[in-house]
């Protein structure tokens, strides 16, 4: 047989050809896919990069002291700086407080060391009648931090353009002069709390979650359909109804004065006047919080669950299996990949959530979103909110990764 | 679920057990919803139940926070609303557009890379919304959209995709490829294939993605929390910020229209989830 190759009618090999019309299909494929892939990388993935590079950018400060820092460069840090670095700091920062910009300066030093704020601000109404000459002497006498060497190594840590400074305060850690990482000074380690309950409440919701999901998603699946489309109007209702209106509705249950509590005062468990707080504490948060999250724990588990066919658990027992252990080693290991997408939603987003721990949870309460949204609305340090926010990216998309090593991530589904 | 008669007495126990079990689950689920309800109609500024109330004495009943929703000289639900139908009717229709038209592609068997693009396109709904309004509010205030509705609508466009991907792409894995062939052998040039055939098969996934869509818009907080100027507050900021200051009945009545809605649009994705089911099994 000869090596002849197929020709389509129009002469062209066939192999060709059909590359030809193979390459067709991927672009048309690709056409269609790309005007939302754009606009997502646009607007959506290009800013997450953005808000990476600004938890570590530090080149304001830079542009702020370019004198200073450069007169620093060849100063040892033993002793206090010689004239010309004073003088390179009357360079930079006369204009600075001229054009009343010193604001930020204030702020950035302040972070590192604190003391600068109210140092810098006397500086700022001095620095007019400033001679021009024996600088030195005019910044010691203007205030005491100018007299010490601390805070002219902290001037020369903030140099370098890029600092993940934030990263370590996110984890209660800070540089200390000789720029070595140590522990945050005891009464201000708030973040580690704030992580670990952050952690602790989406563990727990999701296991609240998981406990009264597997029941009834059970039952759902295996009740007629006449009643169980019922009853999944109880699931399905609150999954649609506004979060807003989820979470005022504990409110309007969780208060002092509110039904909860007249129950429990009623059975007897408390005194009128002795009614416990259920509202602005972790209680409130969990509660809340699982009766939120459920329907997405129940509709992967209910979609799972149907899928089972009941032969199996009666081929079971038919086998002399009791009830406990049919369900243990069938139906149960059957409804995994199910458990899996339902803890996976909860927990992600559990440890996101935001709204309810911000309005049930009061202070004890409080998630680390709510303070990612609060540096980024109240305390104005967004470079901070940006390492926070990175912190928590990492830690989702971990563990997306790892459960997408466990069970794959494509059996998620909507309702 | 009735047992059978044989069935011996600690099964039994354990069955009715689990019925109990399971009705306390449906209660707490769907309970705390109807608290809102009659409290709403409270004639006094309280949230708790008045006296007359529990007696069911009508004057223990009243519209009046109704009336100070839609009236009242101070409330801002009417701004508010009409942003919130704004913005959100933009964004259902920009989400529906471009993801319908991105899960085609995706769906196609000649799209390569599939999962990595499907990871990306969906990512909005995987990254956390605290993360996603910080990025998006950076973004915004960069290309001078911040406290603007295009950019609020922009940002729910974002939100609202990825639902509308899932869903189309869901709808068109049970599709039948050769219909849309043999419309082509029949001499129907690919856009009104699309428009005749594709579409209506595909619409119930098309609808719901564009619910879940309006609703994502329509119910968000956090981005337009970090977005959002004095012109721009919707219904859902109205109601935070309502619930940081005070509880008060007129967000109770608030509350209950938004529970209305809500069972409205739940009876239509329903409807359209039994069509859609329908239409596909016709194809099988």
């Amino acid at each position: 047989m000869s090596k002849e190759q197929i020709l389509s009618s129009d002469g062209i090999p066939l192999e060709l050809s059909l590359k030809k019309a193979e390459r067709k299909n991927k672009l048309k494929a690709l056409f269609l896919v790309g005007p939302l892939l754009l606009f997502i990388l646009i607007t959506f993935v290009f800013p997450i990069g953005d808000m990476l590079f600004r938890s570590v950018d530090d080149r304001m400060i830079t542009k702020m002291l370019p004198n200073t820092f450069k007169a620093l460069e060849t100063w040892d840090g033993k002793e206090l700086p010689s004239e010309e670095v004073y003088k390179a700091f009357y360079d930079d920062f006369y204009p600075l407080a001229m054009a009343k910009k010193s604001g930020k300066l204030y702020q950035r030093l302040n972070y590192e060391k604190s003391g600068f704020s109210s140092g810098l601000k006397k500086t700022n109404r001095k620095i007019k009648k400033f001679e021009k000459a024996n600088y030195k002497e005019q910044f010691m006498k203007t205030h005491k931090i100018w007299t010490k060497v601390e805070y002219w190594t902290a001037i020369k840590n903030t140099a370098p353009n890029w600092s993940y400074a934030k990263y370590l305060k996110g984890l209660d850690l800070k540089f200390d002069e000789n720029r070595n990482i140590i522990q945050q000074d005891e009464d201000r380690r708030i973040h580690k709390i704030l992580w670990m309950r952050t952690l602790n409440v989406a563990f727990w919701v999701t296991v609240f979650c998981f406990i009264l999901a597997y029941p009834i998603s059970h039952l759902l699946a295996t009740l007629p359909m006449k009643y169980s489309n019922l009853l999944m109007i109880c699931v399905l209702l609150p999954f649609w109804t506004s979060l807003l209106v989820r979470t005022s509705s504990w409110m309007v249950l969780l208060q002092q004065q509110g039904p909860v509590n007249d129950l429990i005062v009623w059975l007897g468990l408390a005194a009128d006047d002795n009614r416990p707080e259920l509202m602005y504490n972790v209680i409130g948060t969990f509660v809340a919080m699982t009766q939120i999250l459920l329907p997405f724990m129940v509709l992967p588990l209910y979609s799972v669950m149907k899928t089972i066919s009941p032969s199996l658990m009666r081929a079971g027992k038919s086998l002399g299996g009791t009830p406990l252990t049919s369900f243990v080693k069938i139906y149960f290991p059957l409804t995994v990949p199910g458990i899996g997408a339902g803890c996976l939603l909860v927990f992600i987003l559990a440890i996101g959530y935001y709204i309810t721990p911000a309005l049930v949870g009061g202070a004890s309460g409080s998630l680390i979103s709510n303070t990612i949204a609060y540096h980024m609305k109240s305390s104005l340090d967004w470079a901070f909110a940006s390492a926070l926010g990175t912190m928590l990216l990492v830690g989702v998309l971990t563990i997306y990764w790892i459960y997408n090593k466990l069970v794959g991530i494509d059996n998620i589904k909507l309702g | 679920m009735a047992l059978p008669n044989h069935t011996p007495w600690n099964y039994r126990i354990w069955h009715y057990t689990y019925l109990f079990f399971c009705g306390l689950v449906f209660f707490f689920l769907i309970a705390p919803l109807f608290v809102i309800l009659p409290l709403s109609f409270n004639a006094e500024q309280y949230i708790h139940f008045s006296a007359k109330m529990l007696a069911l004495d009508p004057e223990g009943f009243s519209l009046r926070w109704y009336e100070d929703m839609i009236y009242g000289t101070k409330n801002p639900w009417g701004l508010a609303t009409k942003n919130s139908l704004i913005i959100a009717f933009f964004a259902t229709i920009g989400s529906t557009l471009l993801g319908t038209v991105a899960a085609l592609g995706l769906s196609s068997r000649h799209m390569p890379y599939k999962a990595a693009f499907m990871a990306l396109l969906i990512s909005p709904m995987i990254v956390p919304l605290i993360i996603s309004g910080t990025a998006i509010f950076f973004f915004m205030a960069k290309v001078g959209l911040a406290a603007t509705h295009t950019g609020i609508i922009i940002a729910h466009i974002i939100l609202g995709t990825p639902f509308v991907v899932i869903t189309v792409t869901a709808t068109l894995t049970g599709f039948d490829h050769s219909v849309t062939r043999a419309a082509a052998s029949l001499g129907s040039n690919p856009v009104n294939t699309f428009r005749k055939i594709t579409l209506p098969l595909i619409m119930p996934g098309v609808i719901s993605g564009a619910l879940f869509a309006f609703v994502t818009s329509f119910d968000e907080v956090i981005v337009v929390l970090f977005l959002a100027g004095l012109e721009n507050t919707t219904i859902p900021i109205q109601m935070w910020v309502g619930l940081r200051e005070q509880l008060s009945p007129t967000i109770l009545a608030v509350a209950t229209c938004l529970i209305i809605m809500s069972t409205l649009i739940l009876v239509s994705a329903e409807l359209l989830r039994r069509r859609s089911d329908r239409l596909r099994g016709i194809n099988r």
